[in-house]
Protein backbone atom coordinates (compact mmCIF):
# COMPACT_ATOMS: atom_id res chain seq x y z
CA UNK A 1 0.00 0.00 0.00
CA UNK A 2 1.17 3.22 -0.79
CA UNK A 3 4.28 1.79 -1.87
CA UNK A 4 5.52 4.80 -4.07
CA UNK A 5 4.64 7.15 -0.82
CA UNK A 6 7.04 5.21 1.54
CA UNK A 7 9.72 4.99 -1.01
CA UNK A 8 9.65 8.32 -1.05
CA UNK A 9 9.82 9.49 2.73
CA UNK A 10 12.66 7.46 3.03
CA UNK A 11 14.42 8.80 0.45
CA UNK A 12 13.50 11.78 1.95
CA UNK A 13 15.20 10.47 5.28
CA UNK A 14 18.72 9.59 3.80
CA UNK A 15 19.00 12.83 2.53
CA UNK A 16 18.45 14.26 5.67
CA UNK A 17 20.80 12.12 7.49
CA UNK A 18 23.38 13.25 4.49
CA UNK A 19 22.68 16.87 5.31
CA UNK A 20 23.45 16.17 8.82
CA UNK A 21 26.78 14.30 7.96
CA UNK A 22 27.55 17.31 6.03
CA UNK A 23 27.05 19.84 8.63
CA UNK A 24 28.72 17.69 11.07
CA UNK A 25 31.88 17.79 8.92
CA UNK A 26 31.55 21.44 8.35
CA UNK A 27 31.67 21.86 12.52
CA UNK A 28 34.51 19.79 12.74
CA UNK A 29 36.63 21.40 10.04
CA UNK A 30 36.13 24.49 11.12
CA UNK A 31 36.94 24.14 15.06
CA UNK A 32 40.36 22.94 12.89
CA UNK A 33 40.50 25.30 10.90
CA UNK A 34 40.65 27.61 14.25
CA UNK A 35 42.90 25.26 15.92
CA UNK A 36 45.45 25.35 12.79
CA UNK A 37 44.47 29.41 11.65
CA UNK A 38 43.62 27.32 8.55
CA UNK A 39 42.56 30.68 6.27
CA UNK A 40 42.20 27.84 3.17
CA UNK A 41 39.83 25.16 4.98
CA UNK A 42 38.02 28.47 6.95
CA UNK A 43 37.55 30.15 3.17
CA UNK A 44 35.50 26.50 1.99
CA UNK A 45 33.58 26.01 4.71
CA UNK A 46 32.40 29.26 4.22
CA UNK A 47 31.92 28.33 0.45
CA UNK A 48 30.24 25.29 1.23
CA UNK A 49 27.49 26.46 3.25
CA UNK A 50 25.57 27.22 0.40
CA UNK A 51 25.57 23.65 -0.72
CA UNK A 52 23.99 22.87 3.02
CA UNK A 53 21.47 25.89 2.42
CA UNK A 54 20.53 24.31 -1.09
CA UNK A 55 19.95 20.80 0.59
CA UNK A 56 17.66 22.31 2.97
CA UNK A 57 15.67 24.09 0.55
CA UNK A 58 15.29 20.74 -1.69
CA UNK A 59 14.30 18.71 1.08
CA UNK A 60 11.62 21.40 2.12
CA UNK A 61 10.60 21.26 -1.46
CA UNK A 62 10.20 17.63 -1.49
CA UNK A 63 8.47 17.80 1.93
CA UNK A 64 5.60 20.42 0.56
CA UNK A 65 5.12 18.07 -3.19
CA UNK A 66 4.46 15.13 -0.54
CA UNK A 67 2.57 16.79 1.62
CA UNK A 68 0.53 18.68 -1.40
CA UNK A 69 -0.06 15.59 -3.48
CA UNK A 70 0.08 12.92 -0.82
CA UNK A 71 -2.26 14.33 1.87
CA UNK A 72 0.05 12.35 4.63
CA UNK A 73 -1.48 11.36 7.77
CA UNK A 74 -0.57 10.54 11.26
CA UNK A 75 2.94 9.39 11.49
CA UNK A 76 3.44 9.98 8.10
CA UNK A 77 2.46 13.91 8.46
CA UNK A 78 4.08 14.03 11.77
CA UNK A 79 7.39 12.79 9.77
CA UNK A 80 7.05 15.47 7.44
CA UNK A 81 6.66 17.95 9.74
CA UNK A 82 9.54 17.30 12.33
CA UNK A 83 11.90 16.69 8.42
CA UNK A 84 10.63 20.48 7.76
CA UNK A 85 11.79 21.52 11.24
CA UNK A 86 14.82 19.17 11.05
CA UNK A 87 16.43 20.82 8.32
CA UNK A 88 15.83 24.11 9.54
CA UNK A 89 18.06 23.95 12.49
CA UNK A 90 20.38 21.86 10.91
CA UNK A 91 20.47 24.60 8.00
CA UNK A 92 21.38 26.98 11.41
CA UNK A 93 23.78 25.07 12.30
CA UNK A 94 25.62 24.93 9.35
CA UNK A 95 25.33 28.75 9.65
CA UNK A 96 27.47 28.44 13.11
CA UNK A 97 30.03 26.53 11.60
CA UNK A 98 30.29 29.35 8.80
CA UNK A 99 30.56 31.72 12.02
CA UNK A 100 33.30 29.88 13.42
CA UNK A 101 35.01 29.74 10.33
CA UNK A 102 34.31 33.53 9.96
CA UNK A 103 36.06 34.15 13.07
CA UNK A 104 39.18 32.19 11.67
CA UNK A 105 39.60 35.05 8.78
CA UNK A 106 38.67 37.69 11.74
CA UNK A 107 41.28 36.26 14.11
CA UNK A 108 43.85 35.63 10.82
CA UNK A 109 47.46 34.24 11.80
CA UNK A 110 47.29 35.17 15.25
CA UNK A 111 48.02 33.01 18.40
CA UNK A 112 45.05 32.46 20.69
CA UNK A 113 44.99 34.31 23.88
CA UNK A 114 45.43 30.81 25.67
CA UNK A 115 45.64 27.36 23.52
CA UNK A 116 42.19 26.21 22.20
CA UNK A 117 41.36 23.54 25.26
CA UNK A 118 38.26 23.74 25.37
CA UNK A 119 36.73 24.28 22.49
CA UNK A 120 37.73 21.47 20.35
CA UNK A 121 36.08 19.30 23.03
CA UNK A 122 32.78 21.31 22.79
CA UNK A 123 33.15 20.35 19.01
CA UNK A 124 33.64 16.65 19.29
CA UNK A 125 30.66 16.93 21.73
CA UNK A 126 28.23 18.42 19.93
CA UNK A 127 28.81 16.13 16.50
CA UNK A 128 28.79 13.37 18.90
CA UNK A 129 25.25 14.41 19.53
CA UNK A 130 24.45 15.34 16.47
CA UNK A 131 25.45 11.94 15.35
CA UNK A 132 23.49 9.99 17.93
CA UNK A 133 20.39 12.35 17.09
CA UNK A 134 20.55 11.01 13.29
CA UNK A 135 20.53 7.77 14.69
CA UNK A 136 17.51 8.17 17.27
CA UNK A 137 15.71 9.94 14.37
CA UNK A 138 16.67 6.82 11.85
CA UNK A 139 15.19 4.13 14.68
CA UNK A 140 12.16 6.56 15.71
CA UNK A 141 13.88 6.77 19.58
CA UNK A 142 12.08 8.97 21.60
CA UNK A 143 13.88 7.94 24.59
CA UNK A 144 17.22 8.14 22.63
CA UNK A 145 17.22 11.51 21.95
CA UNK A 146 15.83 12.78 25.31
CA UNK A 147 19.15 11.31 26.36
CA UNK A 148 21.01 13.35 24.17
CA UNK A 149 19.60 16.52 25.84
CA UNK A 150 21.66 16.13 28.70
CA UNK A 151 25.02 16.57 26.42
CA UNK A 152 23.49 19.59 25.99
CA UNK A 153 24.39 20.74 29.26
CA UNK A 154 28.06 19.64 29.51
CA UNK A 155 28.36 22.08 26.09
CA UNK A 156 26.95 25.07 28.08
CA UNK A 157 28.62 24.43 31.36
CA UNK A 158 32.10 24.14 28.87
CA UNK A 159 30.70 27.23 26.99
CA UNK A 160 30.50 29.29 30.72
CA UNK A 161 34.05 28.12 31.56
CA UNK A 162 35.09 29.59 28.43
CA UNK A 163 33.69 32.81 29.07
CA UNK A 164 34.87 32.92 32.37
CA UNK A 165 38.24 32.53 31.60
CA UNK A 166 38.14 34.72 28.27
CA UNK A 167 36.77 37.63 30.38
CA UNK A 168 39.40 37.08 33.27
CA UNK A 169 42.26 37.62 30.50
CA UNK A 170 40.66 40.69 29.29
CA UNK A 171 40.76 41.96 32.80
CA UNK A 172 44.17 40.60 32.95
CA UNK A 173 45.53 41.85 30.13
CA UNK A 174 43.47 44.24 28.26
CA UNK A 175 45.62 44.14 25.05
CA UNK A 176 43.84 40.56 24.56
CA UNK A 177 40.57 42.30 24.42
CA UNK A 178 39.73 41.60 20.38
CA UNK A 179 41.02 37.87 20.70
CA UNK A 180 39.33 36.72 23.86
CA UNK A 181 36.07 38.28 22.14
CA UNK A 182 36.93 35.77 19.08
CA UNK A 183 37.01 33.07 21.26
CA UNK A 184 33.97 33.48 22.97
CA UNK A 185 32.35 33.98 19.82
CA UNK A 186 33.52 30.66 18.60
CA UNK A 187 32.39 28.87 21.93
CA UNK A 188 29.22 30.63 21.92
CA UNK A 189 28.23 28.84 18.05
CA UNK A 190 29.20 25.36 19.51
CA UNK A 191 26.94 26.22 22.53
CA UNK A 192 24.18 27.36 19.89
CA UNK A 193 24.90 24.36 17.80
CA UNK A 194 23.90 22.35 20.89
CA UNK A 195 20.78 24.38 21.54
CA UNK A 196 20.00 23.13 17.83
CA UNK A 197 20.59 19.52 18.51
CA UNK A 198 18.21 19.72 21.40
CA UNK A 199 15.80 21.24 19.29
CA UNK A 200 16.04 18.07 16.50
CA UNK A 201 15.84 16.18 19.85
CA UNK A 202 12.34 17.30 20.13
CA UNK A 203 11.27 16.77 17.10
CA UNK A 204 12.31 13.52 17.48
CA UNK A 205 10.33 12.79 20.09
CA UNK A 206 7.31 14.00 18.30
CA UNK A 207 7.93 11.82 15.35
CA UNK A 208 8.17 9.37 17.23
CA UNK A 209 5.16 9.61 19.77
CA UNK A 210 2.75 12.56 18.61
CA UNK A 211 4.22 14.52 21.91
CA UNK A 212 5.27 18.08 20.98
CA UNK A 213 6.80 19.78 24.19
CA UNK A 214 10.21 21.60 25.23
CA UNK A 215 12.64 18.75 26.42
CA UNK A 216 14.47 19.95 29.70
CA UNK A 217 17.70 21.12 29.92
CA UNK A 218 19.17 23.09 32.23
CA UNK A 219 20.86 25.69 29.90
CA UNK A 220 21.33 29.55 30.84
CA UNK A 221 20.76 31.09 27.11
CA UNK B 1 7.11 21.13 -19.58
CA UNK B 2 9.47 18.59 -21.51
CA UNK B 3 7.31 15.06 -22.25
CA UNK B 4 6.82 13.27 -25.25
CA UNK B 5 2.83 14.00 -26.25
CA UNK B 6 1.23 10.68 -26.79
CA UNK B 7 -2.29 11.94 -27.56
CA UNK B 8 -2.54 15.94 -29.21
CA UNK B 9 -5.54 17.55 -28.43
CA UNK B 10 -5.99 20.65 -30.92
CA UNK B 11 -8.51 23.28 -30.85
CA UNK B 12 -11.44 21.23 -29.87
CA UNK B 13 -14.84 21.95 -29.58
CA UNK B 14 -18.08 19.50 -28.80
CA UNK B 15 -21.73 20.93 -29.17
CA UNK B 16 -24.29 18.49 -27.80
CA UNK B 17 -27.26 20.24 -30.23
CA UNK B 18 -26.95 23.73 -29.49
CA UNK B 19 -25.06 23.00 -26.38
CA UNK B 20 -21.03 24.09 -26.13
CA UNK B 21 -19.55 21.41 -23.64
CA UNK B 22 -15.80 21.46 -24.79
CA UNK B 23 -14.24 25.10 -26.00
CA UNK B 24 -11.51 25.03 -27.82
CA UNK B 25 -9.29 22.67 -25.39
CA UNK B 26 -6.22 22.49 -26.55
CA UNK B 27 -3.77 19.71 -24.68
CA UNK B 28 -1.02 17.54 -24.98
CA UNK B 29 -1.24 14.40 -23.42
CA UNK B 30 2.22 12.89 -22.37
CA UNK B 31 3.30 9.60 -22.89
CA UNK B 32 3.81 7.51 -19.89
CA UNK B 33 2.25 9.22 -17.57
CA UNK B 34 -0.81 10.10 -15.58
CA UNK B 35 -2.43 12.46 -16.69
CA UNK B 36 -5.41 13.61 -14.70
CA UNK B 37 -9.18 16.18 -15.81
CA UNK B 38 -10.18 17.58 -12.85
CA UNK B 39 -13.19 19.90 -12.55
CA UNK B 40 -16.68 20.80 -10.78
CA UNK B 41 -19.68 18.00 -12.10
CA UNK B 42 -20.72 19.20 -15.71
CA UNK B 43 -17.50 20.70 -16.38
CA UNK B 44 -16.56 18.23 -19.63
CA UNK B 45 -14.01 16.62 -17.94
CA UNK B 46 -15.85 13.06 -18.93
CA UNK B 47 -16.73 14.48 -22.27
CA UNK B 48 -13.44 15.67 -23.17
CA UNK B 49 -11.67 11.94 -22.20
CA UNK B 50 -15.04 10.35 -24.60
CA UNK B 51 -13.38 12.45 -27.14
CA UNK B 52 -10.37 10.24 -27.34
CA UNK B 53 -11.78 7.43 -28.13
CA UNK B 54 -14.72 8.82 -29.79
CA UNK B 55 -17.26 7.39 -27.51
CA UNK B 56 -19.20 10.70 -28.06
CA UNK B 57 -20.26 9.38 -31.46
CA UNK B 58 -22.85 6.91 -29.39
CA UNK B 59 -24.89 10.14 -28.34
CA UNK B 60 -27.29 11.74 -30.93
CA UNK B 61 -27.04 15.63 -31.72
CA UNK B 62 -22.80 15.62 -31.13
CA UNK B 63 -21.24 17.62 -33.31
CA UNK B 64 -17.30 18.03 -32.97
CA UNK B 65 -14.69 20.57 -34.28
CA UNK B 66 -10.63 20.59 -34.37
CA UNK B 67 -8.45 17.56 -33.89
CA UNK B 68 -7.32 14.73 -31.57
CA UNK B 69 -4.29 13.81 -33.01
CA UNK B 70 -2.63 10.17 -31.99
CA UNK B 71 0.06 8.49 -34.27
CA UNK B 72 0.10 11.35 -36.93
CA UNK B 73 -3.56 10.38 -37.65
CA UNK B 74 -6.77 12.91 -36.96
CA UNK B 75 -8.49 10.34 -34.95
CA UNK B 76 -12.04 12.46 -35.32
CA UNK B 77 -12.09 12.39 -39.19
CA UNK B 78 -14.42 9.88 -40.72
CA UNK B 79 -12.17 7.41 -41.89
CA UNK B 80 -10.88 6.93 -38.62
CA UNK B 81 -12.21 2.91 -37.97
CA UNK B 82 -13.80 3.49 -34.41
CA UNK B 83 -12.75 -0.45 -33.62
CA UNK B 84 -9.55 -0.47 -33.71
CA UNK B 85 -9.22 2.82 -31.76
CA UNK B 86 -10.89 1.75 -28.77
CA UNK B 87 -8.55 -1.16 -29.26
CA UNK B 88 -5.80 0.98 -29.40
CA UNK B 89 -7.82 3.59 -26.37
CA UNK B 90 -9.19 1.38 -24.09
CA UNK B 91 -11.30 2.55 -21.77
CA UNK B 92 -12.33 1.20 -18.08
CA UNK B 93 -15.73 2.83 -16.34
CA UNK B 94 -16.81 4.16 -13.17
CA UNK B 95 -18.20 1.16 -12.26
CA UNK B 96 -16.46 -2.19 -12.89
CA UNK B 97 -18.21 -3.74 -16.01
CA UNK B 98 -17.83 -7.11 -15.83
CA UNK B 99 -20.22 -9.84 -17.47
CA UNK B 100 -22.34 -12.27 -15.45
CA UNK B 101 -19.95 -14.82 -16.74
CA UNK B 102 -16.75 -16.43 -16.08
CA UNK B 103 -13.50 -14.29 -14.97
CA UNK B 104 -11.78 -16.46 -17.89
CA UNK B 105 -14.91 -15.67 -20.61
CA UNK B 106 -14.94 -12.33 -19.37
CA UNK B 107 -11.16 -12.34 -20.47
CA UNK B 108 -11.74 -13.78 -23.72
CA UNK B 109 -14.38 -11.28 -24.93
CA UNK B 110 -12.13 -8.39 -25.73
CA UNK B 111 -10.07 -10.87 -27.47
CA UNK B 112 -12.70 -12.37 -29.59
CA UNK B 113 -13.97 -9.08 -30.56
CA UNK B 114 -10.77 -7.90 -31.63
CA UNK B 115 -10.39 -11.58 -33.26
CA UNK B 116 -7.35 -11.79 -31.18
CA UNK B 117 -7.54 -14.98 -30.39
CA UNK B 118 -4.46 -17.33 -30.99
CA UNK B 119 -3.72 -20.79 -29.75
CA UNK B 120 -5.06 -21.59 -25.97
CA UNK B 121 -1.79 -21.33 -24.92
CA UNK B 122 -1.18 -18.11 -26.15
CA UNK B 123 -4.39 -16.97 -25.15
CA UNK B 124 -3.73 -18.27 -22.04
CA UNK B 125 -0.27 -16.62 -21.72
CA UNK B 126 -1.84 -13.38 -22.52
CA UNK B 127 -4.47 -13.47 -20.08
CA UNK B 128 -1.75 -14.74 -17.45
CA UNK B 129 -0.15 -11.45 -18.24
CA UNK B 130 -2.97 -9.41 -18.10
CA UNK B 131 -3.75 -11.07 -14.63
CA UNK B 132 0.04 -10.07 -13.55
CA UNK B 133 -0.08 -6.46 -14.40
CA UNK B 134 -3.07 -5.44 -12.73
CA UNK B 135 -1.79 -7.84 -9.43
CA UNK B 136 -4.91 -10.64 -9.86
CA UNK B 137 -3.41 -13.43 -11.23
CA UNK B 138 -1.72 -15.28 -7.90
CA UNK B 139 -5.27 -14.75 -6.22
CA UNK B 140 -7.51 -15.73 -9.33
CA UNK B 141 -5.58 -18.15 -10.94
CA UNK B 142 -7.36 -21.41 -9.62
CA UNK B 143 -10.46 -19.52 -9.39
CA UNK B 144 -10.84 -18.67 -13.46
CA UNK B 145 -13.84 -20.26 -14.11
CA UNK B 146 -15.62 -18.91 -10.82
CA UNK B 147 -18.44 -16.30 -11.83
CA UNK B 148 -16.69 -12.16 -11.76
CA UNK B 149 -19.57 -10.89 -10.25
CA UNK B 150 -18.44 -12.60 -7.37
CA UNK B 151 -15.47 -10.91 -7.05
CA UNK B 152 -14.79 -7.49 -4.99
CA UNK B 153 -15.73 -4.75 -6.40
CA UNK B 154 -11.81 -4.01 -6.50
CA UNK B 155 -10.99 -6.78 -7.71
CA UNK B 156 -13.77 -6.62 -10.44
CA UNK B 157 -12.34 -3.06 -11.50
CA UNK B 158 -8.80 -4.49 -11.71
CA UNK B 159 -10.59 -7.36 -14.22
CA UNK B 160 -11.99 -4.69 -16.22
CA UNK B 161 -8.63 -3.02 -16.32
CA UNK B 162 -7.20 -6.28 -17.17
CA UNK B 163 -9.35 -6.80 -19.93
CA UNK B 164 -8.29 -3.78 -21.48
CA UNK B 165 -4.39 -4.58 -21.16
CA UNK B 166 -5.32 -7.91 -23.37
CA UNK B 167 -5.75 -5.77 -25.81
CA UNK B 168 -2.61 -4.20 -26.17
CA UNK B 169 -3.84 -0.91 -25.74
CA UNK B 170 -1.30 2.30 -25.91
CA UNK B 171 -3.44 4.68 -24.40
CA UNK B 172 -5.90 4.09 -21.44
CA UNK B 173 -8.94 6.34 -20.54
CA UNK B 174 -10.57 5.89 -17.10
CA UNK B 175 -13.22 7.70 -16.09
CA UNK B 176 -13.98 7.99 -12.17
CA UNK B 177 -12.21 4.22 -11.98
CA UNK B 178 -12.17 4.92 -7.84
CA UNK B 179 -15.97 5.92 -7.27
CA UNK B 180 -17.67 2.94 -6.13
CA UNK B 181 -14.48 1.50 -4.18
CA UNK B 182 -13.90 1.89 -0.25
CA UNK B 183 -10.63 4.34 0.23
CA UNK B 184 -8.07 1.29 0.89
CA UNK B 185 -8.81 -0.73 -2.55
CA UNK B 186 -8.78 3.28 -3.89
CA UNK B 187 -5.57 3.22 -2.74
CA UNK B 188 -4.68 0.17 -4.45
CA UNK B 189 -6.17 0.74 -7.87
CA UNK B 190 -3.88 4.49 -7.58
CA UNK B 191 -0.41 2.34 -7.20
CA UNK B 192 -1.54 0.15 -9.57
CA UNK B 193 -2.09 3.35 -11.77
CA UNK B 194 1.43 4.07 -10.80
CA UNK B 195 2.63 0.45 -11.90
CA UNK B 196 0.77 0.41 -15.52
CA UNK B 197 2.27 4.13 -16.77
CA UNK B 198 5.43 2.65 -17.23
CA UNK B 199 4.32 0.90 -20.49
CA UNK B 200 1.05 2.74 -21.44
CA UNK B 201 -0.10 6.58 -21.32
CA UNK B 202 -3.42 6.66 -18.78
CA UNK B 203 -5.87 9.98 -18.96
CA UNK B 204 -7.86 9.46 -15.50
CA UNK B 205 -11.23 11.51 -14.73
CA UNK B 206 -11.80 11.92 -11.61
CA UNK B 207 -14.13 14.43 -9.02
CA UNK B 208 -11.49 13.45 -6.08
CA UNK B 209 -8.68 16.05 -5.88
CA UNK B 210 -7.04 14.20 -3.40
CA UNK B 211 -6.80 11.49 -5.84
CA UNK B 212 -5.72 13.56 -8.92
CA UNK B 213 -2.61 15.09 -6.33
CA UNK B 214 -1.85 11.03 -5.18
CA UNK B 215 -1.84 9.78 -8.79
CA UNK B 216 -0.99 11.66 -11.41
CA UNK B 217 1.74 13.39 -12.93
CA UNK B 218 -0.20 15.98 -15.00
CA UNK B 219 -3.78 17.52 -13.99
CA UNK B 220 -5.80 19.49 -15.91
CA UNK B 221 -8.31 21.92 -14.72
CA UNK B 222 -11.31 22.37 -16.48
CA UNK B 223 -14.43 24.87 -15.98
CA UNK B 224 -17.38 25.22 -18.14
CA UNK B 225 -16.31 23.44 -20.62
CA UNK B 226 -12.54 25.06 -20.75
CA UNK B 227 -9.32 23.64 -20.06
CA UNK B 228 -8.56 26.47 -17.60
CA UNK B 229 -4.90 25.39 -16.59
CA UNK B 230 -2.54 22.43 -17.57
CA UNK B 231 0.50 21.13 -16.27
CA UNK B 232 2.06 19.11 -13.75
CA UNK B 233 0.48 18.11 -10.81
CA UNK B 234 3.45 19.31 -8.42
CA UNK B 235 2.83 22.75 -9.49
CA UNK B 236 -0.92 22.52 -10.06
CA UNK B 237 -1.52 21.36 -6.40
CA UNK B 238 1.26 24.08 -4.83
CA UNK B 239 1.31 26.81 -6.97
CA UNK B 240 -1.34 26.81 -10.17
CA UNK B 241 -0.98 29.64 -12.18
CA UNK B 242 -5.00 30.84 -12.26
CA UNK B 243 -6.73 32.26 -9.86
CA UNK B 244 -9.76 30.40 -11.02
CA UNK B 245 -7.35 26.76 -10.51
CA UNK B 246 -6.45 27.89 -6.73
CA UNK B 247 -10.06 28.83 -5.83
CA UNK B 248 -11.12 25.38 -6.91
CA UNK B 249 -8.48 23.36 -5.36
CA UNK B 250 -8.67 25.05 -1.82
CA UNK B 251 -12.32 24.70 -2.05
CA UNK B 252 -12.71 28.72 -2.29
CA UNK B 253 -15.20 28.06 -5.13
CA UNK B 254 -17.82 30.47 -6.28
Amino acid sequence: MRENFRKQINKLESRVIMMAQAVGTAIQLSVKALTERDMETAQKIIRDDDLINRQRWEIEEDCVNLIAMQQPVASDLREMISIMNIITDLERMGDHAEGIAKIVQLIGKEDPVTPFVDIPVMAEKVVAMLDKSMDAFSRRDAKGAEAICGLDDEVDALNDKVYHHMIQCMINQPQTVTRATYQIWASRNLERIADHVTNICERIVYLATGSMHKLPNTSKY
Amino acid sequence: MAFTTRVSIENLNLFYGDFHAIKGVQMQVPKNNVTALIGPSGCGKSTLLRCINRMNDLIEGTRLEGRIVIDDQNILSPETDVVLLRKKVGMVFQRPNVFDQSILNNLKFGLRIHRQMRSKTESMDLIQKGLEDVGLWDILKDRLHQNARQLSLEQQQRLCIARVLLLLPEVILLDEPCSSLDPIATMRIEELLRVLREKYTLVIVTHNMQQAARASDYTGFMYMGELIEFGATQGIFTAPRKELTENYITGHFG
